[in-house]
């Protein structure tokens, strides 16, 4: 689980300051796919960069951990971090997916899902042979068991955004953090990532924050949140009712 | 249980060699075979500069050796030379008065004063009227009794010479023949190792006889140094006797031709050592900056930045001890060729020292593109259209 707890950010902008998020207090929950959406501008990348310790607050509190299921773990403050220690808690905790899958254009698809391993130092030695098996694993539950030896100029865009997704969840982080998937795919592609999120989701019982501005997909989302300058304005509970239907 | 143990020693190496494998250059490595074009190129122009760097080193110290060998094989502590009334003391124009002499031997901590004549002139194998082609040899008179190389080619009579390895080949002389020095032949004592001094190859004489051909040749017949072994006051003995003292090395600057050429050579060899570390730390600048967007999203995703600046280190000292391995065996391939018709000196000193030096300064120079890496906002991964 992954709480923001009255989260404000602002900007530097010129001789005054700008409000990105401004008092926002949300919970994306282990084993569901929180939506968060709203226009261009709204604070929805803001916060998703906040959850990724990638930016502190102003003031408020973000904890990972806490709550129930397999990603329970221990409750973390993230606002309070330094770099080098929100950097290990993203290595150990937190899973990525970017909006343009921002690949290595070096590794092939296994090598890509295998850095993260060797960025926590367990990719080498003798966790080696493990660590390959569970990558392995990994490309074949995202549907590219035959693509591993190749490179991203090699896989197409929804393609791509698989290994991503593989990467970010190599190493069982409690919370994965999700922008724009669909952003560069067609709808029928946008349609299979987005199951894809919801299913591993599920699966691994990762509370998972996703930042879309395409709501065609919304049905895969267990809560929508919008947001409009910096603030929430509405929530909702699509997601479940649709698949319990 | 021997083998046991080398084998359990292999298999831990070949268990660390795999981890930094592993951990500090997974990136880096598949970036030097991705982008491999880029980095044989680097690799190439580090490895010509290597080439030009140790060639040059080569040259260098064969051509200091041509110049000094045979001071430097002189025996003593250190080498005293005529201070003149003004300017600095030269090897040519040095002439040690008796005075000087005794006063250097009477001085006190003075163990033994051994005086050299040195002069240069032209050699003829064969009698007076021997149709032999000159050759420019080093005149070197001194005792067959002292220390070192230049003395073992002293002979012990007046009427005989002793050559150099270099001397007796361009005479095309051995032991037994004859060689007219300044229109007086003597019989070829001995022919011994290499010695050089001023480019030319050295024959030695008896101090009588080196005095002889001295005066003919127009000079006072004086010796021109002394080489002194103990442990006086170096610098009150010199002052008392007008005369400079310094040790080997240091005395080579009274070698004009040495001051000169060595000091060109080593401008030429630091401006490639500086290109070097120019050339290596644009190349890893440019080539950091190409992957910024890379290292914003690995550290995004968590990679420490010590991490990542192990990475980049790793990465440029690979394609360094690669060029630099490259280069120096082409030094130590062409150094072999050429010792024959060039002065090249091929040593740990030219060849080691220039390699070590190149990979320093290579590293800094990469070292200096690592503001990009440390620089490199993990933010900008998010919401980037790369």
């Amino acid at each position: 689980m992954i709480t923001l707890d009255d989260v404000t950010l602002t900007f530097p902008d010129g001789d005054r300051r700008v409000t990105a998020i401004d008092h926002v207090s949300l919970t994306a929950r282990a084993g569901e796919v929180t939506g968060i959406t709203g226009p261009s501008g709204s604070g929805k990348s803001s916060l998703l960069a906040v959850a990724a310790t990638l930016i502190r607050p102003d003031s408020g509190r973000v904890r990972i951990g806490g709550g129930s299921g397999s990603g329970a773990g221990s409750v973390v403050d993230v606002a309070a971090l330094s770099p080098g220690a929100a950097a290990a808690l993203r290595r150990e905790r937190i899973g990525i997916v970017f909006q343009q899958s921002n690949l290595l254009p070096s590794l092939t698809a296994r090598e890509q899902v295998l850095v993260m391993a060797h960025l926590g130092g367990g990719g080498a030695g003798r966790h080696r042979a493990v660590t390959r098996a569970r990558v392995d694993e990994l490309l074949d539950a995202v549907g590219l068991s035959g693509h591993a030896d190749k490179r991203p100029a090699q896989l197409s865009g929804g393609q791509r955004q698989r290994v991503a997704i593989a990467r970010a969840l190599v190493h069982g982080p409690d919370v994965l953090l999700v922008d724009e998937p669909t952003s560069a795919l067609d709808q029928e592609r946008g349609a299979a990532i987005m199951a894809l999120i919801a299913d591993l989701t599920q699966e691994r019982g990762t509370a998972t924050m996703l930042v879309t501005h395409d709501l065609v997909h919304r049905d895969t989302l267990d809560e929508l949140v919008t947001v409009v300058d910096g603030r929430v304005v509405a929530g909702a509970n699509a997601g479940t009712a649709a698949r319990a239907a | 249980m021997p083998g046991a143990r080398a084998a359990a020693t292999l298999e831990r190496w070949s268990r660390t060699v795999r981890d930094q494998e592993g951990t500090i250059v997974f990136v880096a490595w598949r970036d030097l075979r991705f982008a491999r074009g880029r980095f044989v190129l680097i690799g190439a122009v580090v490895a010509l500069i290597t080439l030009l760097v140790g060639f040059l080193a080569g040259l260098t110290g064969g051509l200091a050796t041509q110049n000094v060998s045979a001071v430097l094989d002189l025996p003593g502590d250190r080498l005293v030379l005529q201070q003149p009334a003004s300017g600095q003391p030269s090897f040519g124009e040095s002439s040690i008065s008796r005075e000087a002499r005794v006063g250097w031997q009477t001085a006190a901590g003075v163990d033994e004063v051994v005086p050299v004549g040195i002069a240069q002139g032209r050699a003829t194998a064969g009698a007076a009227s021997g149709s032999g082609s000159p050759v420019g040899v080093a005149l070197f008179g001194l005792p067959a009794s002292g220390a070192g190389a230049v003395a073992a080619l002293a002979p012990r009579s007046d009427d005989e010479v002793g050559l150099s390895a270099g001397a007796a080949s361009d005479l095309g002389a051995g032991v037994g023949d004859r060689v007219t020095v300044a229109g007086h032949t003597y019989r070829v004592a001995l022919v011994g190792g290499d010695a050089w001094y001023s480019h030319t190859p050295v024959l030695a004489m008896t101090p009588d006889a080196w005095a002889a051909a001295d005066r003919r040749l127009g000079g006072d017949g004086a010796p021109t140094v002394l080489a002194v072994r103990g442990a006086p006051d170096w610098d009150a003995v010199a002052a008392r006797t007008h005369t400079s003292a310094a040790s080997h090395l240091g005395s080579l600057t009274a070698l004009e031709t040495f001051r000169s050429e060595v000091g060109s050579l080593a401008l030429m060899i630091a401006m490639l050592f500086g290109v070097s570390a120019l050339v290596v730390g644009a190349f890893f600048t440019v080539w950091s900056m190409q992957r910024a967007g890379d290292v914003a999203v690995l550290k995004a995703l968590g990679a420490s930045t010590r991490s990542l600046v192990r990475d980049a280190l790793g990465q440029a000292s690979v394609v360094l001890v690669v060029g630099i391995g490259v280069g120096t065996a082409a030094v130590v391939g062409l150094g072999a060729l050429a010792g024959g018709a060039l002065p090249f000196l091929l040593s740990p000193l030219t060849t080691l020292v220039p390699a070590v030096a190149m990979a320093a300064l290579g590293l800094a120079g990469a070292a200096v593109a690592l503001r990009t890496v440390t620089a490199a906002d993990p933010l900008t991964a998010l919401g980037s259209n790369r």
